[in-house]
């Protein structure tokens, strides 16, 4: 447990994640008032003891939007981190155990290839193919975070494939797959733990930028960019409106952000010793 | 010299060539006509027939993938399916709008970025170091588009400092269009400002630690001399680097903003596409947008080599 103090900023971090994790899984369960019933003749409240974070155009309750909106938002973000790590993993440690193969090449170059689609670039064109949807946002991001998996996996397995334990293996008689699975994936996954967390909030960030352009999650599911796109033509009259939803996002991202520098601190000895 | 760049043009006419492929293909699976689409329901079969010749939609696909990808070359993006007008044209207006905007947010980005990253690396461990790195780490957290709604609200409707949106053109004068891409570009800035501190500091902070900014020293330089004279100039390599990647992602970024202040760029031509159906005019501006990337991330690994010869040689 001690080991939660060695970064100054872990514990803030994970305390800001759980917060908004507690809160979409509480969603679930329960909310305060129901999101999807609207009462027009209480609605742009300011915060008060019944909504504590006020009403919005439709009368619906901020608080229950945002906590349905985490819902949204964790969820896109974590099955497109998901899709990165379980395609792109594989592939690095492939391109990693033939160095310099002709697979090794094609995984790189089509790396080199999606890396020059910016993530919202992608989504513009499924969008235009398929339709805006929460399931195209999150192939979006996804696909946007196999490279940055694939690269990271690869390099990372590149340093330890010259190691001698790793020869050791090989004289035991164990094949290239056997021994990425067995020896290199481990001595990975510290890293991957903390790029995940990283991913993990630019997909909440990616998330939110699409649906504020109506790319991502469709009405009636609530979500944190749609309620800022909606709050933008009442900003004058309402700001609190889209005062909530964004500092749902930046909180949210913050929290991740510092849990990620804080994994990195505890993770990754050799960062560890560099900053002494 | 030659034997890298040559070999980097090769690399980059390869993928530019792959990028157009995946373009062209993720498009080609879009059902419908586009020509039934324009002429409506009671159109002929023979009007129809020449309206697609004149579209290119005839042929096998791997003629229209030739015949579409030869227009890009020569600046041909073929005809809006919505507007009848030539792509090329509705994109040359728009990018008027998206490209100094992209410029300009890259120039603010830079300007708050430099100072910032030197000031917290050579104060390392202060208190100005610490606000720096916070201030950071909060720019990198907050979603572009909300706090370009914040500076509406304060700036725009309260102030009454700027307009809340829409752009005069660059008839209206050069002041009243920077005047306009005012808002947008700090709010594209501020997050890639915020990315360049950071490496700008941890590059200097890495280069610093090096040896002969001991021997500077030691040679009875100040820290300050050495900083300027050595340090500045070594560190700057990977923020280049990052410099580079930025200008793609401001472009893209400009997407989403350019939504947010209603100006009439790249980014609402999509949409405005999208919502039409004009897909050939949403290929096009992928396709731009995907060239510049590639073309900006090759100049920056050409102006890396000229910089540091130890890198012609690598791979």
């Amino acid at each position: 447990m001690s080991v939660l103090f060695h970064s100054r900023t872990l514990l803030p971090g994970l305390f800001l994640s759980l917060v908004f994790v507690a809160a979409a899984l509480i969603s679930l369960a329960w909310v305060p008032y129901d999101t999807t019933v609207l009462n027009i003749a209480n609605r742009m409240k300011l915060p008060s003891w019944e909504h504590w974070l006020g009403t919005d155009q439709f009368g619906r309750d901020i608080l229950s939007m945002i906590m349905v909106g985490a819902r949204t938002s964790i969820a896109v973000a974590l099955v497109a981190v998901g899709i990165g790590m379980s395609v792109g993993v594989p592939l690095g440690l492939a391109a990693a155990a033939r160095k310099g193969g002709w697979l090794d090449e094609i995984i790189m170059r089509a790396n080199d290839l999606v890396f020059a689609f910016p993530s919202l670039l992608i989504a513009v064109m499924i969008t235009a193919v398929f339709g805006a949807s929460a399931l195209n946002a999150i192939i979006a991001i996804g696909i946007f975070n196999i490279p940055v998996f694939a690269r990271l996996t690869r390099g990372a397995a590149l340093s330890l494939w010259n190691r001698d334990y790793i020869l050791a293996a090989r004289v035991a008689g164990k094949g290239p797959a056997r021994i990425s699975l067995e020896h290199i994936l481990p001595n990975v996954a510290n890293l991957l733990i903390v790029q995940g967390t990283i991913q993990f909030s630019l997909g909440i960030l990616a998330e939110a930028g699409l649906s504020y352009v109506g790319l991502g999650a469709q009405p009636p599911t609530a979500s944190w960019g749609r309620m800022l796109a909606d709050s933008q033509t009442m900003i004058s009259l309402a700001p609190h409106l889209a005062l909530f939803p964004g500092l749902a996002i930046l909180l949210t991202v913050l929290g991740l952000n510092l849990m990620g520098d804080g994994l990195r601190d505890i993770l990754d000895p050799k960062l560890r010793r560099a900053r002494v | 010299m030659l034997h890298y760049f040559l070999k980097r043009l090769l690399s980059l006419s390869l993928s530019l060539v792959a990028a157009s492929i995946v373009i062209f293909l993720a498009l080609e699976v879009v059902p419908g006509d586009p020509a039934a689409y324009m002429l409506g329901l009671n159109a002929q079969e023979d009007t129809l027939q020449a309206l697609r010749e004149e579209l290119g939609l005839t042929g096998s696909i791997f003629q229209r993938y030739l015949s579409w990808a030869g227009g890009l070359l020569v600046g041909d993006f073929g005809i809006s399916y919505t507007y009848r007008t030539p792509v090329s044209e509705m994109i040359g207006d728009r990018l008027w709008v998206s490209l100094p905007l992209a410029i300009y947010a890259l120039t603010l980005s830079t300007l708050i970025a430099f100072p910032a990253g030197i000031w917290a690396a050579s104060r390392r461990g202060s208190a100005a170091d610490a606000s720096v790195m916070g201030v950071t780490q909060l720019g990198v957290a907050i979603p572009n588009f909300w706090f370009a709604m914040l500076m509406v609200l304060v700036f725009a409707i309260n102030l009454r400092w700027f307009s809340a949106g829409g752009f005069p053109g660059w008839d209206a004068g050069f002041f009243a269009g920077m005047k306009a891409l005012t808002l947008p570009a700090i709010a594209l800035a501020l997050p890639q400002a915020s990315i360049l501190t950071r490496v700008m500091r941890s590059s200097l902070l890495d280069t610093l630690s090096e040896d002969f900014i001991r021997t500077a020293r030691a040679k009875g330089l100040t820290k300050g001399q050495a900083l300027w004279r050595h340090a500045v100039r070594n560190a700057l390599i990977p923020v280049l680097t990052i410099l580079g990647l930025q200008f793609s992602f401001l472009l893209a970024g400009a997407i989403i903003i350019e939504n947010v202040f209603f100006l009439p760029g790249l980014g609402r031509l999509v949409f405005q596409s999208i919502s039409a159906r004009d897909l050939i005019v949403v290929e096009s501006v992928v396709m731009l947008l995907v060239f510049a990337v590639i073309i900006v991330n090759f100049a920056v690994d050409m102006a890396y080599a000229w910089v540091d010869p130890r890198l012609r040689r690598r791979r």
